[in-house]
């Protein structure tokens, strides 16, 4: 497979140029060209070129797996629970789920694996569910990679879904892409954004890369189901009806899914997660504008005082103010709350892509150059020593 | 005890610079670097050396200039390096690199434990990890946080999770990935920039490996990229200013307000 430009058509026009990702078009006299080495292929040029001067061809026509497309059909969500407690990152999909259920005219069905789970299946058809597939099991008590892989692919294989969403939490990103690599099939990480090509009915899923400097939209066009994990708190949850309308089907968990090779010695909880980021609505962030440990009082005050959480920037981790589980950014935690303050932080891009898809964002920060105003609703240029006491003030009256 | 760990070359994001006047990613003369993640995952394996013996070989998979790459994991301590470089590989997914690589661990030898970096930080999909150990099918562990023990032929290991973490035991040989939090990279030693700059790396080509050429490079990939774009940075943000602390607390009080929040 290889991408070249047919001379005769390239007008040099130059439109292709900044199309490429990866800057692997350069001009060679007046007409384009595509440094080999740096094409990954990914044919963003070929839309670009207004002339269809860029050519993508196959070098080799090598025998492929033809899959009946059509077989496949319904939406599927990995309904991730945790201790028997449904995760919210669920509801979201189902949100997302049904609206591509609709648009496919198609049922949106819910896997469920756990143990002792099956009350928690029916509150899934309170989310809008048509069909909760349930493997209740004492193997599937605590996450483990083997079982909830053999789980879910049996599944598949079984009933064979069109598009199957799995949130991009750690036990998602952990066994999903192993289910993908056993079904031989595409998977699409930590998408933002979903449609349906209104052509051929594929998914079309969005997804940050490059740390979020570019967005990418892929498909998977000739492989089934089509899959993708989803970033927790950007698609809109599913609202509780009143009446369900769906059905329970209880399947028992295949014998290969009773062949674990890891063994599940303990859970630890930290104290310091119970401040969960990655569900907290609000969150107060201190950067190393604070100037001190100590000051990381002023930001718990007013995290308390809005009933937020606590993040911070990787200078104040790195300086040992506050532990790593607060970093927000592309080496911590993605966050995506309703809002976000930003205090003492300048906002260099990899604590950006942590945190630019918030709500609201307020900054708070002494130098007016600082690059945060760039992404935030609301900019406050001063001292957060004067600022954050005020607002705590007035926020908690 | 064997040791592999898979290493990406990557643009330094840090470096990447959007054009303003068109919006669009500068890429020009950003400097490739080693994926941040895999640093963690290369120190853990010369630790894990150090704690047992072994070999540390460091595998790639990727264009012809990422040989400077191995070079650097040889200054840091790494036995040997490979290069798996072909046409045949390009415009690879996660499934068709998975597969590959897994293909060019077979074909190094008999390995003890494949560590990866939890995620590469070009295409953030922390997939290749998970894929490797599917398709070498052997036990696999995510974002390792500690290598506690090895004993008997299993490692006991800490997985981190949105809660605190897991403790898990699992058989060699396994595929971990790591976190930043399982070590402290090292620097390069005087010794090993000595060795590093006559290093020649193992070279793999498509046709060393055992693998079906169907699930190579595109051909083997089902994913397709439809369509790229650089997001919206810029928002319509607004300056709040005051007379004093209290007025603009009191502003933004207003505005928060008007957003929904109950304050
Ligand atoms: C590979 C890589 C990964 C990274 N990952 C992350 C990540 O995940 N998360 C992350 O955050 N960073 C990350 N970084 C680091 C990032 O580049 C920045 O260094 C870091 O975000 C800076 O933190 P800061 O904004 O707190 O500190 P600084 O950049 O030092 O900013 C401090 C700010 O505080 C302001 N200030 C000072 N005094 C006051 C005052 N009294 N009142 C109000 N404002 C004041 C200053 O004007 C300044 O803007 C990463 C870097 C690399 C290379
Ligand atoms: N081309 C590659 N060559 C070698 N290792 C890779 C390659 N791509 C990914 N990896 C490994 O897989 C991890 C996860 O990458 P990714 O799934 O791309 O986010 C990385 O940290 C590397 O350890």
């Amino acid at each position: 497979m290889i991408i070249y430009v047919d001379q005769e058509q390239c007008t040099g026009c130059q439109i292709c140029l900044p199309s490429c990702p990866f800057g692997a078009i350069e001009l060679q006299g007046d007409k384009a060209f595509i440094i080999e080495e740096k094409c990954t292929l990914c044919g963003a040029c070929v839309d670009a070129c207004p002339m269809q001067a860029i050519v993508r061809t196959k070098e080799t026509i090598v025998e492929q797996k033809i899959i009946d497309i059509a077989s496949y059909r319904g939406v599927w969500i990995f309904a991730e629970q945790r201790l028997g407690k449904i995760q919210n990152v669920t509801f979201e999909l189902l949100g997302a789920g049904r609206i591509l259920a609709n648009e496919r005219k198609q049922e949106l069905c819910a896997v469920l694996l756990g143990h002792n789970i099956r009350e928690q299946a029916k509150e899934l058809l309170f989310y809008g569910a048509d069909k909760v597939y349930v493997i209740d099991d004492p193997i599937l008590e605590n996450f483990q990679d083997d079982p909830y892989s053999e789980c879910v692919q049996h599944l598949v294989r079984a009933y064979k879904p069109e598009i199957l969403l799995c949130g991009a939490t750690n036990i998602g990103r952990s066994f999903i892409p192993q289910v993908a690599v056993k079904l031989e099939t595409g998977l699409t990480a930590d998408c933002t954004g979903f449609a349906i090509d209104s052509e051929k009915g594929n998914l079309l899923q969005t997804r940050p890369a490059f740390g979020g400097n570019i967005f990418a939209t892929i498909a998977t066009m000739r492989h089934r189901p089509q899959m993708a994990t989803v970033r927790h708190k950007v698609m809109k949850p599913a609202e509780r009806l009143a009446a369900p309308h769906g059905e329970i089907i209880e399947v028992s968990i295949p014998e290969k899914a009773k062949q674990v090779r890891t063994r599940f010695i303990q859970r630890v909880e930290e104290l310091e997660e119970t401040v969960n980021l990655a569900e907290a609505d609000i969150i107060v962030s201190g950067g190393r504008g604070l100037g001190d440990p100590k000051n990381f009082d002023f930001i718990r005050a007013l995290a308390k005082a809005l009933g937020g959480a606590v993040g911070s920037s990787r200078a104040a981790v790195d300086a040992g103010w506050i532990s790593y589980s607060h970093q927000v950014g592309q080496t911590g935690k993605t966050v995506c709350p309703k809002l976000y303050i930003a205090v003492g932080i300048s906002g260099a891009v990899q604590h950006l892509v942590g945190m630019r898809s918030s709500d609201t964002i307020v900054a708070i920060n002494k130098d007016p150059e600082a690059p945060i105003f760039k992404v935030a609703t609301y900019g406050i240029v001063g001292d957060f020593k004067e600022i954050v006491p005020a607002m705590i003030k007035h926020f908690s009256s | 005890m064997n040791i592999v760990v898979c290493i990406k070359q990557v643009p330094d994001t840090t470096e990447v610079r959007i054009n303003p006047e068109t919006g669009t990613l500068i890429r020009d003369g950003v400097p490739s670097i080693i994926n941040p993640f895999d640093m963690y995952a290369i120190e853990e394996g010369l630790r894990l050396k150090e704690r047992f013996g072994g070999k540390v070989t460091v595998l790639t998979m990727g264009p012809p200039q990422a040989k400077e790459a191995l070079r650097e994991t040889i200054s840091l301590g790494a036995d040997e390096a490979a290069l798996l470089s072909d046409r045949a590989f390009a415009g690879s997914d996660t499934l068709a690199t998975s597969y590959s690589l897994s293909r060019a661990i077979s074909k190094l030898g008999d390995v003890d434990i494949i560590l990866c970096g939890k995620q590469a930080s070009d295409g953030d999909t922390a997939q290749v990890g998970p894929g490797i150990a599917e398709c070498l099918n052997i036990p696999f562990v995510a974002f390792v946080k500690k290598i506690e023990k090895i004993e008997n032929g299993n490692a006991r290991v800490e997985r981190m999770m949105e809660y605190g973490y897991d403790i898990i035991e699992l058989p060699l040989p396994c595929v971990l990935t790591v976190v930043k939090e399982i070590n402290e990279p090292r620097l390069p030693s005087l010794k090993g920039k000595m060795r590093a700059r006559k290093y020649e790396p193992i070279l793999l080509k498509a046709e060393d490996l055992d693998v079906k050429v169907e699930r190579l490079g595109l051909t083997g990939s089902p994913t397709q990229v439809i369509k790229v774009f650089t997001p919206e940075l810029r928002r319509e943000g607004e300056m709040l200013d005051g007379k004093d602390p209290d007025d603009i607390a009191l502003k933004l009080k207003v505005k928060l307000k008007e957003a929904g929040f109950a304050i």
